[in-house]
């Protein structure tokens, strides 16, 4: 044993002095869990200022009624985009990417179950990615001018046949987000295994860090949502190339097949996105509250719950397509239901904070922020749950406005909060405070000026995925205000990207444990060695490292 | 497996917990049964709603042959492995071989049925719901036999060129959970396809 | 090496109002002299229309459901950030305290019970409520004497059909007013010709889709008269966003006074008959029905009445002769991508084409 560790020091050694061209090609040969995650949250990040420019276009044609700043056509394919982008292209990978990273360091193991599996993975999600991007240039492209999907990045049938979509825009979409849930889908198989085969001694699962459980959740629903969506789009595919009529309604074949397949992925894929945020403020909050997570067992029992219960509410998105009441009814309930974990997660956070020793630093603004805006975000959940005020809202800006309070003021606060919290950890160096404290206020000030107007925009009759609005119907201010919190927004993400490249400049030194944290992978150096452990782990509660800053008061005495 | 370090370093996980492996497989096989499930259900969503014919009662008959083939693959697949794990490496390779002459049988059977519905009975995937929830249910199932049968042709390469011992039987088990899960998705399919839709 | 001086705060305050000033400007100057075809104000004469300010039953038993359910979620909303904003001033930590760590509290399950319980109690009445409702709306009996008319939808624009009354229109969908002592609902049956559409005017029901090969149902039952905008709302392409309603509403004895006008065959103006040759000789036919002329084409509205209708393009521009002459020129300058082509006509041709389709009331 000994042996091998001198052997990996040596190894590490090596490196350091290598050239520059080797030093990038061991990037794009490496198999390490760390460099993949780190790989991936890089592109998500990269993906997310081009989705962001898609969307600030979009709002720049919206500003103003009856503006003409793009066309319809391009209009349509900015929507899709930024959609598709966002979903499959940022929220997948920078989520993955930090369970990648974080989940083997949390439980002790040096690397994922399928180490070469997880490179696969990545390089086929990348191809995927840029795939989606050639369709600017392919497609009709050289041709016209350019043609990226266009049909939403939910894809209606049968908009989406050869019919009414020609060219190969729908192809495009088809193929990479194949490609990328293939990807997607190692990972997965990598989590779970990961978790099940590779943890630490003494880490049973009632050990596990609440994050942990999640990213099992997590890995689980993309198993069994993932596939629904590339089996629809195989038919589609089928449908445009070889005749078939799976949603074909011309041939007797039904749009509304496309539709329950599609939100049968859909519905779990948006808990895809928000069960890893949940992970992260699970471990955040507690340590910057400097108080246990409240109710562990709670905690755990409501993710999985929340997991099933997810599989079962995806129509919930198809209220107004003509369903039988007792459908409708049927679905109600199963939404409703699911508020009910999840309130549950919000009022354990609560309890953490309360009684504690609150550290306003970066992570926990974000933190903050996230925890007042998904509370706002599951409410207005509750109300679109009402099939009758949905029949209202739904395909309006209000849907849009709650959606976004999930995608942006959960998830990507918590995105943000755990990149604040773990770069230290990747990379040895600190973030500046100061710069992440205005990064936080001017992303919260433009997204409340954002997204706060256009719930009632909505509920003034503005439809989603409209390129244009005629004055006189009470939209013009809302948009307008929301138009402006895009420069907020805009000014947030530059100088979380000057933070950044300061950072890794000269940002600075960590060392193994700056947040005085209690999980396993504060235990190792800053950044972790290739093989993460110089000894593996043993550990006897949930929080190893309160027990070794503890000893009078162990964890384990109150297990 | 970080090629650095020495296989000791995994012993604690290696011996206390589940095999890495077995989790691995049944991971993709719990995948592979969502996506083959939505082809289903688009199948039994349109039984009888096809607008012309041919219709299933006229020109299919249950390809009992096929079937029996495939499902005592699964038996001697089971046997395989036995031996294998008990050190009788030629008669691993023979029950290995007859495995995968069942499974061929498998495919040659789908080819020569798909044959007689093309050019007899005038189904193709674009004939009607019926053809195209038919031919795509049951080409699923046979891609993913084909590609059971590289696997089970790359073993069998390996096998007679005397590269398979009982070491190796942990993860040609895995490959045999495979074979077993298609075999499953072959009785979930012909029930479908040739009982229900009938 | 560093990157960015120390004073990076401070001279960030300048370059962040800079930067703002500069995107607002851009924005404002890159917007294309906006020309709204006099929609604009016609729209302003129907505000509010919000789902607030319901006019028929379905919008207003939604609105008194969504008055409820909004009630219910704003007192959570109320305690729990309440709570949440009072755990941060009251929590935080203070310089003067020392750095030990607080009492640990590991869970309590009677804690746990208590807001389980709670919640499930609040959704249970929640799931009865909106059920009611569900029933209230969808499974609404059909009254016999209700009106029934039949609704397609198309790229990007909408048929109404009146099968018991002989009345074909588009756009611009007119009902009875329905007192609610005497109620006379008006049943909608939605069928699509190409792709899924959505029916939603806000002050009269929720949205219902538009589905192919699939038919779908709704009513409607105004209580007071006017005119009602709606909008299509499931994307359907490029022009989903110009894909308006009207409906208007209105007393028994001016309905019936529309119908008469509306099963009357075309009128014919001697003044007009040029431009009715012009219009019958010319790809015009191929897609446009006028009943009383050999025009039969169902691809696009029909346009016996056109005149009759407020707007043209689905509600992109208002009715009058002049932008009926632009849009016959050139139909893609008020809505770009609309699959009604150029007709190329020249000037005179054009001239008496609009002349005649401004004599169809």
């Amino acid at each position: 044993m000994a042996g091998s560790l001198e052997t990996a020091l040596a190894l590490e050694q090596e490196e350091v002095g290598l050239p520059r061209l080797e030093r990038v090609h061991q990037w794009v040969v490496t198999v390490d869990h760390k460099r993949l995650g780190l790989m991936y949250i890089g592109a998500g990040l990269l993906f997310f200022v081009v989705a962001g420019l898609q969307a600030a276009t979009m709002r720049m044609q919206l500003a103003l009624p009856d503006n003409h700043l793009v066309p319809p056509a391009v209009f349509n394919r900015l929507l899709t985009m930024h959609g598709t982008t966002m979903v499959f292209l940022v929220g997948m990978p920078i989520l993955t990417g930090f369970f990648n990273y974080l989940v083997p360091l949390m439980i002790g193991a040096r690397d994922m179950a399928f180490p070469r599996l997880n490179a696969f993975g990545f390089w086929l999600w990348f191809f995927g990615a840029l795939l989606l991007y050639f369709s600017y240039l392919g497609a009709d492209g050289l041709y016209g001018a350019g043609s990226a999907p266009d049909v939403g990045w939910f894809a209606y049938a049968p908009l989406t046949e050869r019919a009414f979509s020609r060219g190969n825009s729908t192809d495009y979409w088809i193929l990479s987000i194949f490609l990328t849930s293939v990807g997607s889908t190692a990972t997965a198989i990598n989590i779970i295994a990961t978790t099940i085969s590779l943890r630490c001694e003494g880490m049973t699962l009632n050990k596990l860090p609440v994050m942990v459980w999640l990213a099992l959740v997590t890995a689980f629903l993309m198993l069994v949502a993932l596939p629904p969506l590339s089996a629809a789009q195989v038919m589609l595919l089928l449908d445009r190339y070889m005749g078939a009529h799976f949603f074909d309604t011309q041939a007797g074949g039904s749009a509304l097949l496309w539709q329950h397949f599609f939100w049968i992925f859909g519905h779990p894929e948006v808990y895809i996105l928000v069960l890893p945020a949940f992970g992260f403020a699970s471990e955040i909050i507690p340590v910057f509250s400097r108080k246990v997570i409240f109710g562990y067992q709670v905690m755990v029992a409501a993710s999985v719950a929340i997991g099933f219960i997810s599989l079962g509410v995806w129509a919930h998105h198809m209220f107004a397509v003509g369903m039988s009441p007792a459908g409708n009814a049927f679905f109600v309930t199963s939404t409703m239901l699911v508020a009910v974990p999840t309130g549950i997660k919000i009022f354990n956070w609560l309890a953490t904070i309360w009684g504690g020793k609150l550290r306003f630093r970066v992570p926990m603004l974000f933190c903050l922020g996230f925890l007042f805006q998904f509370l706002i975000a599951g409410l207005t959940g509750v109300i679109l749950a009402v099939a009758p005020f949905d029949w209202q809202l739904t395909d309006t800006y209000f849907v849009v406005a709650h959606f976004h309070y999930v995608l942006v003021g959960a998830i990507l606060f918590m995105i943000f909060a755990a990149i604040y919290y773990w770069f230290p950890k990747a990379t040895g160096r600190m973030l500046s405070e100061r710069l992440g404290r205005w990064h936080f206020w001017l992303l919260l000030i433009g997204f409340h000026l954002t997204f706060d107007p256009l719930h009632l925009a909505g509920l003034y009759g503005m439809p989603r995925r409209i390129y244009i609005y005629q004055p006189g119907r009470g939209l013009e201010l809302f948009n307008l205000i929301a138009s402006l919190g895009v420069a907020f927004q805009a000014a947030a993400v530059l100088l979380f990207i000057i933070n950044v490249v300061r950072s890794l400049l000269v940002g600075a030194a960590a060392g193994d444990d700056p947040w005085d944290a209690w999980t396993l992978e504060w235990t190792t150096s800053s950044p972790p060695p290739e093989y993460n452990f110089a000894q593996p782990p043993m550990v006897k509660s949930r929080r190893p490292l309160w027990d070794l800053k503890h000893p009078d008061d162990p964890d384990w005495s109150y297990e | 497996m970080s090629a650095s370090l020495a296989p000791s370093v995994y012993t604690f996980a290696e011996s206390e917990r589940p095999a890495r492996g077995r989790v691995g497989m049944l991971c993709l096989i719990l995948t592979e049964s969502s996506f083959f499930s939505i082809f289903v259900a688009a199948y039994l969503f349109y039984i009888g709603k096809s607008l012309t014919g041919p219709y299933p009662r006229d020109v299919l008959s249950p390809p009992i042959v096929n079937t029996i083939c495939l499902l005592s693959s699964s038996v001697t697949i089971v046997l395989a492995i036995r031996n294998l794990r008990a050190g009788a490496r030629a008669r691993f390779a023979l029950w290995w071989l007859i495995t995968l002459l069942l499974g061929v049988e498998f495919i040659l059977g789908t080819a020569a049925e798909w044959y007689k519905l093309i050019y007899r009975d005038g189904l193709t995937i674009h004939t009607n719901l019926f053809g195209t929830t038919y031919y795509s249910l049951v080409g699923l199932h046979a891609f993913h036999v084909s590609v059971g049968l590289i696997g089970l042709g790359i073993v069998l390469l390996l096998a007679l060129r005397g590269s398979v011992d009982r070491r190796h039987a942990e993860r040609i088990e895995m490959l045999s959970w495979y074979w077993h899960f298609v075999d499953c998705v072959w009785v979930v399919v012909f029930l479908t396809v040739y009982v229900v839709g009938r | 090496m560093r990157l960015v001086s120390c004073s990076i705060a401070s001279g960030f305050c300048k370059r962040l109002t800079a930067a703002l000033l500069t995107v607002t400007t851009l924005a404002r100057l890159s917007v294309a002299w906006a020309e709204d075809w006099g929609v604009g104000a016609a729209n302003a004469k129907l505000m509010p229309n919000n789902v607030f300010a319901p006019a028929a039953t379905p919008a207003s038993v939604t609105a008194h459901l969504a008055y409820f359910v909004l009630g219910v979620t704003g007192a959570i909303f109320l305690v729990v950030g309440g709570l949440l904003a009072y755990a941060i001033v009251r929590y935080r930590w203070r310089p003067g305290d020392d750095d030990r760590e607080p009492p640990q509290v590991y869970g309590s399950n009677p804690i746990e019970l208590a807001w389980t319980t709670l919640p499930v109690l609040i959704v249970f009445v929640l799931i009865l409520i909106t059920g009611r409702t569900i029933y209230t709306v969808e499974a609404a009996p059909q009254p016999p004497d209700a009106l029934q008319v039949r609704v397609i939808g198309h790229q990007w624009w909408w048929e109404f059909r009146y099968p018991s009354l002989g009345i074909v229109t588009a756009n611009e969908l007119h009902v009875p007013v329905s007192d609610p002592a005497h109620p006379r609902p008006t049943f909608l049956t939605l069928e699509s010709a190409d792709v899924a559409h959505s029916f939603w005017v806000p002050r009269l029901a929720g949205k219902t889709d538009v589905i192919p090969n699939r038919r779908n149902r709704m009513w409607i039952d105004p209580h007071q008269a006017g005119t009602y905008l709606g909008q299509c709302g499931e994307f359907c392409g490029s022009e989903h966003a110009l894909m308006l309603i009207r409906v208007v509403a209105q007393p028994p004895a001016q309905f019936a006074q529309w119908v008469a006008a509306q099963q009357r065959p075309a009128l014919r103006d001697p003044a007009t008959a040029a431009g009715r040759e012009l219009f019958l000789h010319t790809a015009c036919v191929n897609c446009h029905t006028v009943r009383g002329t050999p025009a039969a084409g169902r691809f696009g509205p029909d346009l016996t009445h056109l005149m009759s209708r407020a707007t043209i393009g689905a509600g992109a521009a208002l009715n009058s002769p002049a932008h009926l002459q632009v849009w016959v020129d050139n139909p893609a300058t008020i809505k770009p991508d609309v699959l009604m082509p150029a007709m190329n006509l020249s000037p005179a041709d054009l001239n008496q084409v609009v002349a005649y389709l401004a004599s169809l009331r």
